[in-house]
């Protein structure tokens, strides 16, 4: 299957609330909230739809292309598949929370009154995606603020939008590139700034951050081996030599 | 008559503070366990990481890292004159991260799993590496210090075997050591755009590692002192004042690489705003650094005493705020949550503080920690050999 991504058209959103109250029916979340307009993610709330002066602006999980949660959990709990959707497996995660830590969107969020926490967000409908049916989100949503499909063909929508409609659209799609792109794409009518995005993330996929650090661990061991085993034979030939005279002055005080 | 009074005072005064931070600290990690890190922690979802990943692991492992830098010099460099004090450091280090483990059981959510990090790899994950490096390096400290328990039951045959094996054992550990104290600060290379400029460094590995060293170095003036008040253990102060020059020496260089980086960075002009952060980055490096630095490098304070004694606290103070300057104060800024650690992770900190000392406390007096011959001494100061020690004994 095709790697998938939404495009939210920020201009087209009316702020109904749908595609969060699908979310919270489709995973069987409970009620945290009686408006939508006004609740935060959590471990119960997978997606938001927030109100910044004349817009809404929906939060989820961006699905990254390389997941910054992916590479940094020690015992991989989580995954990117092939159709993007990045999943958490709680069997295997310790909750050591670095996923949280590193995550450039502070998107996970934690069950911090559990005795068996786990990590939760949007999980892309994995499961309904897979047989080919929409995320529920997308589904509900009456207006096509939220539309779902290849990522490819999401990509060309936006860019079809933003060329024929440049008064409409600030011209930029959120999540194209930022941190080596996302399988969440944003359409917007003015700056992202303006509506509490992190624009200041770089292009390049945070996990190459710290591939540099880790690349560098056998070579560190091997030249770090040999300059102690050096040093240790050194150090102790002086002490030989300073042994080995010692005993000779013994030896002629004893002769 | 009055002397012995004071003396039997004393330590019970002691006993009693102890008793009671045992006792907060063992009803805190009951109701963690009863009601999860929510109902202990002021720990949420924009400050994942609190006062136990910022002290009770980032500084514990760091002030373990007395550990590595003497057995390097003793072991690698070949400068026998210190090993002395080898093994209440070993000692240290060897508890600090029994303590770092107990730590990470409260603080992980899920600590039943701790050990899938054995079966279930990401090599790609910095967390992986410091999770082996603890499992590892804990595991050649236990080794490293085993023959001091050995040598108390006589257990002649392990004690041969180990002794082989110490030389690459010591290499082994200053391996892991170097890998893990710079893995810690590799841990926040993934933040670049969450952390604070000031700390956000791609260097922030060496600086870690180079702080770590210098903390050790610290260490060992800061225990041979405070054994030597306790148990009155003398030697030591001689040997001990030599690695106050060395604190000078890679505490400079860490202080010049360190503003070097703001330098190329373009960060100078960050040392000026008037901002919270700017005032915490100043204290930590002038406690840490520049006081030392200074200090240390007067012959006159180096051979005191006190002085060295002093000046060591000092990079000790400057170093645990670092760690907390990287782990909490950098990242405040931009979750925009002020997190203050709870009472209960306070008291937690300090449960796991008292522990250590208390168990140092315990080897110490029932394990040859200390206990050598003057002889035995010589064999280490002086280059005799074990053989002239038996021929002398024989006569
Ligand atoms: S937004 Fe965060 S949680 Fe979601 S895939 Fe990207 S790094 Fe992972
Ligand atoms: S909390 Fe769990 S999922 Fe997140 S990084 Fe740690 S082990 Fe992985
Ligand atoms: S359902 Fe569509 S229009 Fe309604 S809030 Fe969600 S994205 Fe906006």
């Amino acid at each position: 299957m095709n790697r998938k991504a939404f495009l939210i058209d920020i201009t087209e959103c009316v702020g109904c609330g749908a595609c969060y109250e699908a979310c919270k029916e489709q995973n069987h979340l409970p009620q945290t909230s009686d408006d939508p307009l006004r609740d935060f993610l959590s471990d119960k709330t997978y997606t938001i739809v927030e109100q910044r002066g004349d817009y809404f602006v929906r939060r989820m999980c961006q699905h990254c292309e390389e997941p910054t949660c992916v590479s940094v959990c020690p015992v991989g709990a989580f995954t990117k598949t092939e159709i993007g959707a990045v999943l958490y497996d709680e069997s295997k995660c310790l909750g050591c929370r670095y996923c949280m830590q590193a995550c450039p969107f502070q998107i996970p969020r934690y069950e911090w009154g559990s005795l068996t926490p786990r990590v939760q967000k949007c999980i892309m409908c994995f499961d309904r995606v897979k047989e080919g049916n929409l995320p529920a989100c997308a589904e509900a949503c009456p207006t096509g603020a939220t539309l779902f499909g290849d990522r490819n063909e999401m990509i060309e929508i936006a860019r079809q939008r933003i060329a024929e409609n440049p008064d409409k659209y600030y011209q930029h799609i959120y999540g194209l590139e930022e941190v080596g792109g996302t399988s969440v794409l944003y359409l917007s009518p003015v700056p992202f700034e303006e509506l509490g995005f992190n624009t200041k993330l770089l292009k390049t996929a945070l996990p190459n951050f710290t591939h540099d650090a880790l690349s560098k661990i056998p070579s560190l061991v091997s030249v770090g081996g040999v300059l102690l085993t050096g040093f240790y034979w050194l150090t102790n030939r002086k002490n030989e030599i300073a042994k080995e005279k010692f005993e000779q002055q013994k030896n002629q005080r004893g002769n | 008559m009055n002397i012995h009074i004071k003396r039997l005072l004393r330590p019970t005064f002691w006993k009693i503070v102890a008793a009671i931070i045992l006792t907060l600290g063992l009803y805190s990690i009951y109701l963690r366990f009863t009601g999860g890190l929510a109902a202990v922690t002021n720990l949420n979802d924009h400050f994942p990481w609190g006062l136990w990943i910022g002290f009770d692991i980032l500084c514990g492992v760091g002030m373990a890292a007395g550990g590595f830098t003497l057995c390097a010099i003793v072991y690698i460099f070949n400068i026998k004159k210190f090993k002395p004090i080898i093994r209440p450091t070993i000692l240290t280090a060897f508890l600090g991260y029994l303590l770092v483990i107990l730590a990470l059981l409260i603080d992980l959510g899920r600590p039943w799993a701790i050990w899938h990090a054995i079966i279930m790899w990401n090599p790609r994950s910095v967390m992986f590496e410091v999770a082996w490096c603890v499992m590892l390096y804990t595991t050649v400290l236990f080794l490293e210090f085993s023959p001091v328990v050995l040598e108390k039951f006589r257990a002649e045959k392990l004690l041969k075997i180990i002794r082989g094996i110490t030389i690459p054992l010591v290499a082994i550990g200053i391996l892991l050591s170097t890998l893990h104290q710079s893995s810690l600060g590799a841990l926040y290379l993934i933040v670049p755009t969450k952390m604070h400029p000031l700390w956000y460094s791609i260097n922030l590995p060496w600086f870690f590692y180079l702080s770590a060293i210098g903390v050790g170095c610290a260490m060992i003036i800061f225990e041979s002192y405070l054994s030597s008040k306790a148990f009155k253990k003398n030697l030591e102060f001689e040997l001990v004042s030599d690695v106050g020059k060395w604190i000078v020496v890679v505490m400079s260089t860490y202080l010049t690489w360190r503003f070097m980086d703001l330098i190329l960075n373009d960060k100078l002009s960050l040392l000026f705003v008037d901002s919270i952060e700017t005032y915490l980055f100043w204290l930590e490096i002038v406690l840490g650094a520049i006081i030392p630095v200074i200090l240390l490098a007067i012959p006159k304070i180096r051979l005191n005493r006190a002085g060295l004694f002093v000046s060591a606290c000092f990079v000790i103070g400057g170093f645990l705020l670092n760690r907390l300057n990287v782990s909490v104060t950098s990242l405040q800024g931009f979750s925009h949550v002020s997190y203050f650690p709870s009472i209960y992770e306070i008291i937690v900190t300090l449960f796991l503080v008292t522990l250590g000392v208390i168990i140092f406390n315990l080897a110490v007096q029932n394990l040859p920690v200390y206990e050598k011959t003057e002889e035995q001494i010589l064999v280490e100061f002086e280059i005799i050999t074990d053989d002239d020690l038996k021929v002398q004994e024989a006569k």
